[in-house]
């Protein structure tokens, strides 16, 4: 088995997938490296359809999505180290070592001249939000939920309440209610739901499943397992009205609060991460602040579209390739700097010596309506776009030709405008 | 009158207002035809790609992701769901082998969506 590689891609989601097919392609010698039994990454649990539309023109279920990519990769002849652990990932000259530990080979190590991290996300979890009371047993994530029910086949209870908006809480709802359980409601602290409209309609609206905004669990009731929990509503401000609170009876409470970029293997490489997005800050092609690591996919920033997640694996994949077969020029960096409207843009920065064009994701941080978006450089605006509207859970994408922009531009400015509730 | 509904067809979800039914359809909203079909059948005959899983007789992949190949009535997702509950699968399937010919009665036949592999995927 060969040990020194090119690239080494650490995670085989569609991010981490896409990322070695498009190694491969550029000429590298690329493997990649998984911690489960099967490639395909939380796209494995994702049974629900409405994947690849972007990327394919198809509406396809999570498996199919990931499926096309793992075949991608089988007719590569591309390595999958499954059921391997990333133990230590260490800089070596201008390399990386890794240390890894599986069944076959105890632990082992393999070097590469770039590494790509495709890790994924993570959910919050019960002690990053603040409920009173015991922890009973009866609590999970809407992730874990997913697991149990379209991996491992068993329902976690009957009687469920759904705490949090996000989509993957609306699509368990929705799977609760067809395996056999009852779905009290979705309860939402924000006045607005967190998912997207489709899912309102297709999961909640569908199975006469209620949604109660501005509504939020305090409590939870039962010692052994989850007898129920106290519901209240909240003010403006967020915070709970308690002596308006109610019981509902319940022995699940599903918790759908949010992800947060995986990147927790790259800290000892002194990466920057960006605090907006949980990633690292990294150029348009997708280059961290450490030479040779590349970062792509929910690893990056949490994505809505696992297309744009197959695409910025694309990018990395090719720039890792580069970078690692010695074709790409001392970078010189340019700030991208979001203002007004904007929750967070990614790219961080650009390189103006790699050029091309940057694919730029950013996310407003309100419902705006009658927006303006524009890219300045000095006095010079080299892009303009309008929105009617733009909501937090819908991430836009638009491209930057590098081209477009005056010699020697220090700081590229990206700035978002709208109006209130648009 | 004008009915709102919302298009399911893609993530954009756009709002359509639609009016008339038939022949006389007005849809307005919609960024792409697809809009224009989904309100016809929204108003008319509502009905969804149902994904589920099916018991296997596995127990490396003790349930097996799978779809409706086309979409059925939304009334009729629970008589389905029924259906799906009583098969257990006893062979290996790929993505788009068929699990049950006609399902509930709507014709509309239920495949694979996942790669069940032979025993534990080794690629390496
Ligand atoms: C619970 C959950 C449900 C989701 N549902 C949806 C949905 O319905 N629709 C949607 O569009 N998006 C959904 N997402 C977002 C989804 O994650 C992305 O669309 C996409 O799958 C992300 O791809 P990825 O390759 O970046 O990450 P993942 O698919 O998460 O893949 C990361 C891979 O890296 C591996 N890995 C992580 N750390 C290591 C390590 N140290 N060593 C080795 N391997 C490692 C993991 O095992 C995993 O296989 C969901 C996310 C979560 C967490
Ligand atoms: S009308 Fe077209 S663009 Fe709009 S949600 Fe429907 S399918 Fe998507």
């Amino acid at each position: 088995m060969r040990k020194d590689w090119d690239v080494i891609v650490i995670g085989a989601g569609p991010a981490g997938l896409a990322a070695a097919a498009a190694a491969c392609d550029a000429g590298a010698g690329v493997c990649l490296v998984e911690r489960e039994s099967r490639p395909g990454g939380i796209l494995k649990q994702c049974i629900h359809d409405g994947f690849g539309l972007v990327r394919y023109g198809e509406k396809l279920t999570g498996p199919e999505y990931a499926w096309r990519d793992i075949e991608a990769v089988r007719r590569r002849n591309i390595p999958i180290w499954t059921e391997t652990f990333l133990l230590e990932l260490q800089r070596a000259g201008d390399g990386f070592v890794l240390t890894m530990q599986n069944r076959e080979q105890a632990v082992f190590q393999l070097t590469a001249r770039a590494l790509v991290a495709a890790t994924g996300c993570r959910e919050r979890t019960a002690r990053q939000i603040f409920i009173h009371g015991q922890r009973p047993a009866g609590i999970y994530t809407a992730g874990t939920v997913q697991h149990m029910i379209n991996i491992q086949g068993y329902l976690p209870g009957r009687r469920c309440v759904i705490l949090g908006s996000g989509d993957i809480g609306l699509i368990m709802a929705r799977r609760l209610v067809l395996e056999g359980a009852r779905v009290e409601g979705v309860y939402e602290i924000k006045p607005e739901p967190s998912g997207l409209t489709r899912n309102l309609v297709q999961c909640l609206q569908d199975y006469n499943i209620p949604l109660h905004l501005s509504t939020t669990v305090t409590r939870v009731l039962g010692r052994e397992r989850v007898e129920g929990v106290v519901v209240c509503p909240a003010d403006e401000n967020l915070r709970p009205l308690p002596d308006r609170g109610r019981i509902v009876p319940c022995d699940t409470l599903v918790l759908s609060v949010g992800l947060i970029p995986e990147n927790d293997i790259l800290e000892p490489l002194g990466v920057e991460l960006n605090p907006r997005t949980g990633g690292p800050v990294v150029d348009q092609r997708l280059a961290a602040n450490v030479p040779g690591l590349f970062s792509c996919g929910n690893a990056l920033h949490v994505n809505d579209l696992v297309d744009y997640v197959s695409e910025s694996g694309e990018i990395a994949g090719r720039a890792a390739a580069a970078y690692a077969l010695g074709r790409t020029q001392p970078p010189n960096h340019a700030e991208l700097v979001p203002e007004g409207d904007i929750l967070y843009a990614v790219p961080g920065r650009l390189d103006l010596a790699a050029g091309g064009k940057a694919v730029v994701y950013l996310r407003a941080n309100r419902t705006i309506g009658n927006a303006r978006l524009t890219i300045s450089a000095g006095d010079k605006t080299v892009l303009r776009k309008r929105y009617p509207v733009l909501r937090p859970p819908e991430m836009e994408r638009i491209v930057l030709d590098l081209a477009d922009l005056p010699a020697g531009a220090g700081a590229v400015k990206l700035s978002l405008r709208g109006e209130e509730n648009g | 009158m004008a009915k709102e509904l919302i298009c399911i067809q893609c993530p954009q979800g756009c709002r359509l207002q639609v009016s008339g039914r038939g022949e006389g359809l007005k849809v307005r909203g919609n960024k792409c035809a697809r809009g224009i079909a989904y309100a016809g059948k929204e108003l008319t005959n509502p009905s969804r790609t149902l994904t589920t899983t099916v018991r296997t007789c596995f127990p490396d992949f003790p349930v097996l992701p799978v779809r409706t190949r086309g979409e059925v009535p939304l009334a009729r997702i629970f008589a389905c769901m029924e259906e799906i509950n009583a098969v257990r699968v006893e062979r290996r399937l790929r993505p788009g082998d068929v699990v049950l010919d006609r399902l509930a009665g709507t014709g509309v036949p239920l495949i694979a969506t996942a790669d069940m592999g032979e025993g534990k995927a080794v690629y390496h």
